[in-house]
């Protein structure tokens, strides 16, 4: 037992707490003052957490096999950049980005094209809401038996995964503009095309980046499960299974940081492009 | 009048577009294991010195032992092979893994379940929570908590917790974040006229919170639990992965996996979707109860 750290944290924790609920009344006129204070606010709970995580750890003497202190793996994430950097090229760089941009592309296209046809259209959509809430993951030991080990297997399975949200969301999407718009655009003699260009896929890109956000996270779990299902020797599912094995639990940790690293930069992409794309929208119109 | 016509446009808007798509499903798929069967049947006859008519050949991929795609009726068959025709506690009985399976995943979707309501009606009543924790509940899902499943289960092992409890543990971190997101915007959810017309009656916050807040919220909730029993059986079966290959869809995939039984893992897949299926229909069902007491029908 280590008294000083647990005291330590346990005052950190509270001051950080009376910090954060004066800020929330703080309430300043200036707005880039008050959006700089809604940034420092969820910092301040976070770091928090950290520091009750390391108190926690130090303070009770909880051994490194069960939960490591972040300094901890911190100093593995550091003297290890390059295994995780492989792994990363692997899992992510080869398998997640190839399987996402085939995956939405094509649940993009076939909706596009189921768009046309009110049967098919009809059809395929409570099938796709179906297969959308299925454990789909599960595909993954098939994949690998027919791709390989290799990174191909591990995309094919995140393009069966991103496949099915983008489309049915673009489907939906494609339904939404209105029928005041659509009957201008008829007015304005405008073709097939033409209505799709301009009108309806602007008015689907609020639902077709809602299914770029999910599948966004979906295919970094695609690509790491189907790695337990049999992988070259590099990979992060690769890595976390056999470290777990291993019982280098901070190594583990490391690659949950990169992959929650990689997949918040992504999400957090996503929603800058969106911002920029569906300007128009209400909710960012304020 | 009225109501023939609503079943007849039943028909012709969903179950005969739909039966069209599953039938069309089902030649492709028809199609798929004949052609990548068919390299292995060539093999064999070219090794055994025969040649194969193309009618042999087609019969011959829809019988392999391990076919690299297995025809729709030989799952059907190793389906019905493995519940109706075996005791539903033998360990051979795919019943018995789905119920594996489905006791983890509604513990865990429960547990899930009470977690993110919890949460959502204290990031309501708490503007210093809201604005600490709602980004922190966002950022936890972009986490692919799934890549972290094995060490959860081996480290919870460690200290002695196995069984139900960790498999759960991975269902729960899954499915309360659709719960949270949902209830916070059902609680907010109340028309602020009506929540000063609370005022004026002098209300206290549980009583507002009660009577006003929580049914309104209700909907949502249900809408959100859809999507959270849907991911807490995904979270159960990936958790089943590690333990070894004991048992439930998950052992089964694994087992599949290792010694190539591809019938095996299809007919676990079956069974997996059937499961996500039902347990979807089923908190649809208490949807519709509950909301037609509360008269809120739609």
């Amino acid at each position: 037992m280590n008294n000083g750290a647990i005291v330590a944290a346990t005052f950190f924790w509270v001051a950080a707490w009376f910090a954060n609920g004066m800020l929330v009344r703080l309430n300043p006129s200036n707005r880039l003052l008050a959006r700089g204070i809604n940034l420092l606010i969820p910092l301040i709970f976070g770091v928090t957490l950290i520091v009750v995580w390391e108190g926690i750890t130090v303070g009770f003497n909880i051994s490194p096999v069960l939960l490591p202190s972040p300094t901890m793996i911190w100093a593995r994430i550091v003297t290890s950049t390059d295994i995780l950097w492989a792994d990363f090229t692997q899992t992510f760089l080869k398998a997640v980005l190839a399987g996402y941009a085939m995956g939405c592309l094509s649940g993009f296209a076939v909706a596009v094209a189921v768009d046309r046809v009110p049967f098919l259209r009809k059809g395929l959509l409570p099938i796709g809401n179906l297969v959308a809430a299925l454990p789909i993951v599960g595909i993954a030991p098939i994949m690998v038996m027919w791709f390989g080990f290799d990174w191909q297997s591990k995309a094919a399975v995140v393009v069966v995964m991103t496949f099915f949200p983008m489309l049915v969301n673009t489907v939906a999407g494609l339904a939404a503009a209105g029928a005041m718009e659509r009957d201008l655009m008829r007015t304005y003699a405008s073709g097939y095309w033409q209505t799709l260009l301009k009108l309806r896929l602007p008015a689907a890109m609020p639902f077709i980046f809602n299914a770029l956000k999910i599948n966004s996270t979906l295919a970094l779990i695609g690509a790491i499960v189907a790695e337990f299902f049999g992988t070259p020797i590099v990979g992060m599912g690769f890595r976390i299974s056999t470290e777990v094995g291993r019982m280098n639990i901070d190594m583990v940790w490391a690659e949950i940081f990169v992959a929650a690293l990689a997949g918040s930069l992504s999400y957090g992409l996503l929603a800058l492009l969106e911002r920029a794309v569906t300007f128009w929208h209400p909710s960012y119109r304020s | 009048m009225a109501q023939s016509r609503g079943s007849n446009s039943w028909i012709i808007d969903r179950v005969l577009p739909v039966g069209t798509v599953v039938a069309l499903i089902v030649v492709i798929w028809y199609g798929f294991a004949v052609i990548l069967n068919a390299p292995f049947e060539r093999d064999q006859a070219a090794r055994a010195d025969t040649t194969l008519t193309t009618m042999q050949m087609v019969q011959r991929t829809m019988a392999q032992e391990r076919p690299v795609l297995p025809a729709p009726h030989q799952v059907a068959n190793e389906i019905w092979k493995t519940t109706a025709l075996k005791k539903v506690t033998s360990k051979r009985s795919l019943f018995y893994h789905t119920w594996i399976t489905m006791s983890s995943t509604l513990l865990g979707f429960a547990m899930g379940s009470l977690l993110g309501i919890l949460l959502a009606v204290m990031i309501v009543h708490s503007a210093v929570l809201d604005k600490s924790l709602m980004p922190w509940v966002i950022t936890s899902q972009t986490i692919p908590i799934l890549a972290i499943a094995p060490m959860i289960i081996v480290v919870l092992n460690a200290i002695g917790i196995s069984g139900l409890l960790p498999k759960s543990l991975i269902s729960a971190y899954l499915s309360f974040f659709p719960v949270t997101v949902g209830m916070v915007k059902g609680l907010r959810s109340p028309d602020p006229r009506h929540l000063d017309l609370m005022r004026t009656y002098n209300a206290s916050q549980p009583q507002t919170f009660w009577k006003l807040r929580w049914p309104s919220a209700v909907p949502f909730l249900f809408t959100s639990m859809k999507v959270a029993v849907a991911i807490s059986l995904v979270g159960a079966i990936v958790g089943e992965l590690p333990t070894g290959a004991v048992a439930g869809l998950g052992a089964r995939l694994l087992t599949g996996s290792y010694y190539g039984q591809t019938i095996q893992i299809w007919s676990a897949l079956v069974a997996a979707a059937i499961l996500a299926a039902l347990l979807v229909m089923l908190v649809d069902l208490a949807s519709r109860i509950v909301m037609n007491r509360m008269g809120m029908a739609r």
